[in-house]
């Protein structure tokens, strides 16, 4: 008695897939598609313009031979590393502070996380304007008696790239504060309760029990983290444009500039590509992780 | 017993002070910035160049916000940000609510009318959040050209659309997931369709996770930088790439409060919601994090 489907009820079986392809074409195009477009560009000869011809890994073997990469990468492992650290834990001693039933709460978290609404242009601007070595921090030092303090690190190509690490530390560490705290927050406090009877301090509470229980916590905020890392690039532009000289150049004003400034799409594709690859080791793990949790765990 | 008590709520006391001196002192570190960059923007030029950093302004004036604002030199236009105050607010108020009402569609189906592969979907959604601009911009420029819509507003609109799905999508689906199937389930045997299911349920029901969507979007895109280099030049820029611009100006005597009172006008509408909705906004930044 299989009575075929009239086609308005066909019609309603097929409308959630016809609502969704315009946003999978979309991704599918905007993400998979030029992935691969830019694949292609970075295997061609392609210099001013694209050119689609196949000159092999050739582009790749340019870009491992200039310097200027090699400054590249160097800085992104040093400011990754830093600012990783620095920001996991200055993050995590705001999150413990703030769980100590402070008055108050609400108006620090506010204090402590409105630099993430601030573009990093804004954020740039203005550090590069407080570490100016002859109006800046460094002058109102002076002024209070102490003439020979020098802190000049923005213009030091030895150091500028640690001004960077500064700024973004400012700028991310109250999100990784807002992490930890939320799951701080989610610690069963009879669990702390007990250890206070067994008669461990505070400090010895945190660092032993409170802190080994963050690791989903922790995995969250070094991932993302990472991912802000490698993308970084409005900040560097704003603070330093790549210099002195090209000091403080990260992987995206490499890019950048090669596609952009000097006529190199070929090379600008090929460390596109290494950004990417770099990206996609971090998160895909990460989101497979996730997704998998998720199917099983709820 | 006494004295023992004593030095216990001494010590409790101490610690007290210890924790309120650590978490002003961070505020006090977190502040500064903005606290600079008001300052330095109501003084005048011969009062920067003088010393004055930190301190109040003795002579308090709004000559620089007025110059940031209308005349401020980008290039060789001297127009001040105005015009690409306004550029944001053309590219940033479509794209929201473009990425918003499509990411809210597409939550729905990937939870209340799932089909073989659509997890699969979500998958591939998800990795755009966390894509890497620069592996797409080359080609996204290409294709804006030949679809007539390089260095213009709408072009902008379509590129923040496009990559906003994968965040929005995100979080509708995470919030949907948490509304109980029987509902719709129910309300399909009295006989409603796919829309009228989601207008006249999942959509009201959404209102949070509207607002926390609207917000995240409004954020990144009026912030957005990359995109707005890459894709736009001269006039059709966003505020940010204007800001740059204003900033590096290498020409004359340095005007360090025109740079701040333009970034501090760049910085006033995200400020603003941030101030009007934090809350939505710490939900925003989590999601990333949290699944739900």
């Amino acid at each position: 008695m299989a009575r075929r489907k009239s086609i308005t009820d066909r019609f309603a079986d097929w409308l959630p897939r016809l609502v969704l392809a315009p946003s999978l074409l979309a991704v599918i195009v905007g993400v998979y598609l030029f992935i691969a477009w830019t694949g292609w560009i970075s295997l061609s000869s392609s210099k001013m313009v694209p050119q689609y011809d196949f000159v092999g890994l050739e582009q790749y073997y340019r870009l491992w031979a200039t310097p200027r990469w090699h400054t590249a990468v160097a800085n992104l492992f040093i400011f990754s590393a830093l600012f990783l650290t620095v920001t996991i834990a200055v993050g995590l001693l705001m999150a413990i502070l703030l769980d100590q039933n402070i008055r108050a709460e609400g108006a620090l978290r506010a204090i402590y996380l409105y630099p993430m609404a601030l573009s990093f242009i804004v954020t740039g601007t203005a550090w590069k304007w407080i570490l100016n070595p002859n109006l800046g921090i460094q002058k109102v030092v002076n002024g209070l008696g102490w003439e020979s303090f020098v802190f000049n690190w923005i213009t030091q190509p030895d150091f500028a790239i640690y001004t960077i690490v500064i700024a973004a530390v400012w700028q991310s560490s109250g999100f990784a504060m807002a992490i930890f705290l939320a799951g701080l927050r989610g610690i069963d406090n009879s669990v702390i309760k007990a250890a206070q009877i067994e008669g461990a301090s505070l400090p010895r509470i945190y660092a032993s029990i409170i802190v080994p229980m963050l690791r989903p916590a922790f995995l969250s905020v070094i991932v993302l983290l990472s991912y802000i890392s490698i993308k970084n690039f409005d900040l560097v532009l704003a603070m330093t444009n790549g210099g002195p000289g090209s000091a403080t150049e990260v992987p995206s004003t490499f890019m950048f500039s090669s596609v952009f400034r000097r006529n190199q799409m070929g090379v600008g594709a090929a460390s596109a590509i290494m950004m990417l690859m770099t990206v996609a080791a971090i998160i895909v793990p990460y989101l497979y992780s996730e997704l998998k949790e998720d199917r099983d765990g709820h | 017993m006494a004295i023992e008590y004593g030095s216990a709520a001494r010590s409790r006391m101490i610690g007290r002070m210890m924790i309120y001196g650590g978490l002003i002192g961070l505020a006090g570190f977190y502040l500064m910035p903005l606290w600079v960059m008001v300052v330095t923007s109501l003084k005048p030029l011969d009062e920067i160049y003088g010393g004055s950093f930190i301190g109040v302004p003795k002579i308090l004036t709004f000559e620089a916000w007025a110059k940031a604002w209308s005349q401020a030199c980008i290039g060789t236009a001297c127009t001040g940000l105005k015009p690409y105050f306004v550029n944001s607010l053309m590219m940033v108020i479509p794209a929201v609510l473009l990425s918003t009402g499509i990411g809210a569609l597409n939550g729905y189906v990937l939870t209340k009318w799932r089909f073989r592969g659509s997890n699969l979907i979500f998958g591939l959604l998800l990795f755009g959040c966390f894509l890497p601009f620069q592996a797409v911009i080359l080609p996204m420029a290409q294709v804006l050209g030949k679809l007539g819509l390089s260095g213009t507003i709408p072009g902008l609109v379509l590129v923040h659309t496009v990559y906003g799905i994968c965040f929005t999508t995100l979080f509708f689906r995470n919030y949907f997931v948490t509304i109980p199937d029987e509902l719709t389930k129910a309300a399909q045997i009295d006989g409603a369709g796919f829309f009228r299911i989601f207008f006249s349920i999942m959509l009201p029901a959404a209102l949070p996770i509207i607002v926390v969507s609207c917000i995240w979007q409004f954020t990144q895109i009026w912030n957005d930088f990359l995109f707005g280099v890459s894709f736009t030049a001269g006039e059709s820029s966003p505020v940010t790439v204007a800001l740059n611009n204003v900033v590096n100006v290498t020409m004359g005597r340095k005007q360090y409060n025109v740079d701040m009172a333009a970034a501090m006008i760049a910085a006033l509408p995200t400020l603003f919601v941030y101030v009007v909705a934090g809350r939505y906004f710490v939900r925003g930044l989590t999601a990333g994090a949290v699944k739900g």
